[in-house]
This record gives structure tokens, sequence and C-alpha cells, in this order.
């Protein structure tokens, strides 16, 4: 198999508080921490809001794209992203070079503010991330699928 | 790249249709889209271009039963097949799990079915996976065309591993599931076979 990601409780949780304190204090309205493969680990704010499943795989669309651009003239990767609507803006940032953290505010809030505080989530991510990426590797953290039947397999499509 | 989510029980898979351009891969989508009942199916997104043609990738959430406590959930992408979209391609199979081969079995097309063959294999080598043995399915498209060649020579051709593979017409949905509860089935045994 290739590699596993194993998300755990208590990571998740980790990972939760970062995205509610980040709502808070940058004065945004939602906030996602997104797998780069377009999967969304927690989320903060309004998240309810917004079609979540979507908005994951569109941004990690987005942000594969923009790593290709970013290859493709010699750069590592262009790390931050900003897209500025009407009424909202979007402030994607790739964080420890695994997770895309995205943060949606609107007049309340300020790119500086958000730019600033974004910063400071971003180191405790990073570190939030390196256990978990570390906890996927232990022995154990995929044992119960071992026990996978192929009846558990085909009673997934019944008909 | 599989990921297990504890704290939400779920399992999340990602699959690929990859093929040549016009083969048929969005039609799968948009098949399994329309006949999936609303609780299980996510919204599907297509960025294509004006004349359809897929630009970036079609994407579709379904969320499957539960195994062993974990809800399955399986991300569906199209790559576009058109030739120079060759660096979209790759971005999209990257953390792939499973992938369904679709061909075009218009005789013409032969040749078209085989450099994306060749373009998968080799896409695949780049991410450090191995045609060999990542899970994947062959599905033979179009099988209403008058000028479909003989399935035996497509087998031969473009399924030199023996993979599971299947007829289909994708417009009307026949082997549109089988495929894809194959390649699912497939995914799972993967999960199993490497769980530690
Ligand atoms: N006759 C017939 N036409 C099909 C079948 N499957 C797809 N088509 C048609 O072929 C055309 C291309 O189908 P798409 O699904 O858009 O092809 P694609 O592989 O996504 O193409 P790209 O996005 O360019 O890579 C459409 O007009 C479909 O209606 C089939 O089984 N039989
Ligand atoms: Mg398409």
């Amino acid at each position: 198999m290739t590699a596993t990601l194993v998300l755990y409780d208590d990571e998740f949780r980790r990972i939760t508080q970062v995205c509610d304190r980040l709502v808070r204090e940058a004065n945004a309205r939602i906030v996602y921490v997104i797998d780069k493969n377009g999967q969304l680990l927690a989320s903060g704010g309004d998240a309810d809001r917004v079609d979540s499943t979507s908005l994951a795989s569109l941004v990690a669309g987005e942000m594969a794209a923009t790593g290709g651009l970013a290859r493709l003239i010699g750069e590592n990767d262009f790390s931050v992203l900003f897209h500025e609507g009407v009424k909202e803006n979007l402030h994607i940032s790739l964080v420890g070079g695994r997770v895309i953290l995205v943060v949606l505010f609107d007049k309340r809030s300020s790119l500086g503010l958000v730019r600033l505080r974004v910063k400071k989530c971003a180191e405790e991510l990073v570190q939030i991330i390196d256990v978990l990426l570390q906890r996927s590797q232990m022995p154990g953290a995929t044992a119960q699928f071992a026990e996978i039947t192929d009846d558990d397999i085909d009673n997934l499509f019944p008909e | 790249m599989v990921t297990i989510n504890y704290a939400q029980r779920e399992i999340h898979c990602k699959i690929v249709y990859y093929g040549p351009g016009l083969c048929g891969k969005t039609t799968n989508l948009k098949f399994i889209y329309d006949k999936t009942s609303p609780k299980v199916k996510g919204r599907m997104i297509s960025l294509a271009t004006e004349a359809e043609r897929t630009l970036f990738f079609d994407f579709l959430p379904l969320s499957l039963g539960e195994i062993k406590g974990f809800r399955t959930r399986f991300h569906l992408y199209t790559v576009p097949g058109q030739v120079f979209y060759a660096a979209s391609r790759k971005l999209i199979l990257k953390n792939v799990d499973g992938v369904v081969f679709v061909a075009d079995s218009q005789v013409q097309r032969m040749e078209a079915n085989q450099e994306s063959l060749d373009d998968l294999k080799r896409n695949l080598r780049e991410e450090n996976l191995d045609i060999d043995s990542i899970p994947m399915v062959i599905q033979y498209n179009k099988r209403d065309l008058p000028n479909a060649a003989p399935t035996a020579e497509m087998s031969s051709l473009l399924n030199p591993w023996r993979r599971p593979e299947f007829l289909a017409t994708a417009t009307t949905g026949y082997g549109v599931f089988d495929t894809l509860k194959e390649i699912s089935k497939l995914v799972l045994q993967n999960i199993r076979k490497g769980a530690r």
C-alpha cells in the first residue's frame, strides 16, 4: 500500500483548537486545514455554510497547480495564495509543505491581520502535523484493517 | 494516499480515471453521479473547457457503507485526456490509491490508448508507484460503436498484467458500476494487505 495518513482524536482535537483560535484572533469567518491531497482534516468557525468537500478538493487542486507553476519558473513553491472577492476573501497557505491552511474572512478583518495570525498558527500546526505523520508510520496504526473480510467489502455494494 | 480518520471514523481513498482524450472518463463519473442517491454522493465538480473537455479534473465524492466501523469515502477524479495536458495529469495522479484505465474501443484509437497507458506508467513511476502493483482495472468503453475492436485484441495490447477488465458503454451506463465496484474492492483489499 502507498503511505497512509492516520488522524487520531488527539491530533484532530489539537488541529481543531488551532482553527478555532485562528477564527477568533484573525476575526475570520471560517478556517480549514486540508491535506495536500484534498481531504479536509479539521475546521473552525461557520464551516457548515460551505460545501467543505468541494472546497477541499478545489483548494488542493489549486495548490497543486500553483506548485507546478512555481517549479516551472524555478521556485520551490508559492506558499501563499490570496483571492479577493467583493464581500469575502480567501487566504490560502501551504504549511510545512504538507497541509493547506485556508482562511475565509470579510471586511471585519484585514489581509494584514490574517497574514500575521496565520504565521503564528502555522508554526504550531507544523508541530502537530509532524506528530501526526510519525504516528501514521507506527506499527498498529492501521492494524484493525487487517481484519477486513471479503464479506465486509461485498456488503458495501448491495444488490 | 489512504487517510484513516479516527476522529470522524472515516477512511478516504482516491481513485483516478485515466485514459486518452474523449474515451469517456467524464461520462463514467456523470453516470455514477446520476444514478447514486443524494445520501451517497457529494457535489460533482467539473473543471472543463467550453467544449466540455476536461481542463483540469472532474471530482465526485462518494460515501459508501461502513467497514470495521469506519465510513468509507471514495474520491473519484478524472484526468484531462488531451495530450497537451500532461502536466495536469501528473498532478491529479499524486497520491492515487487506485486507477481505472478507460480505453476507447474504436479501432482508430488504439494508438492513443497505448500512448495514454505509457503516459500513466511514466507518471506513476515518477510518483514512486508501480503499475505492476497498484490496484487497477481496465475498462473497454464505447462497445456500442460499430468500429469497436475485438476485446481479445485490446486485452493483449492494453492488459498484459491480466488485471480485471470490463466492457462498457458509459453513455448508457453498461459496465460503469461493475468497474467502480471492482476498483473499490481492490483498493480496500490493498489496505488490508498493507495493514500493520
Ligand atoms: N457512443 C459512445 N459514446 C461515448 C461513450 N462514452 C462516452 N461517449 C462520448 O464520447 C465523448 C467524450 O466523452 P467524455 O466522457 O467527455 O470523454 P473524456 O474521456 O472525459 O475526455 P477528456 O475530458 O478530453 O479527457 C462524449 O460525447 C460522450 O458522450 C460510449 O460508451 N459510447
Ligand atoms: Mg473528461
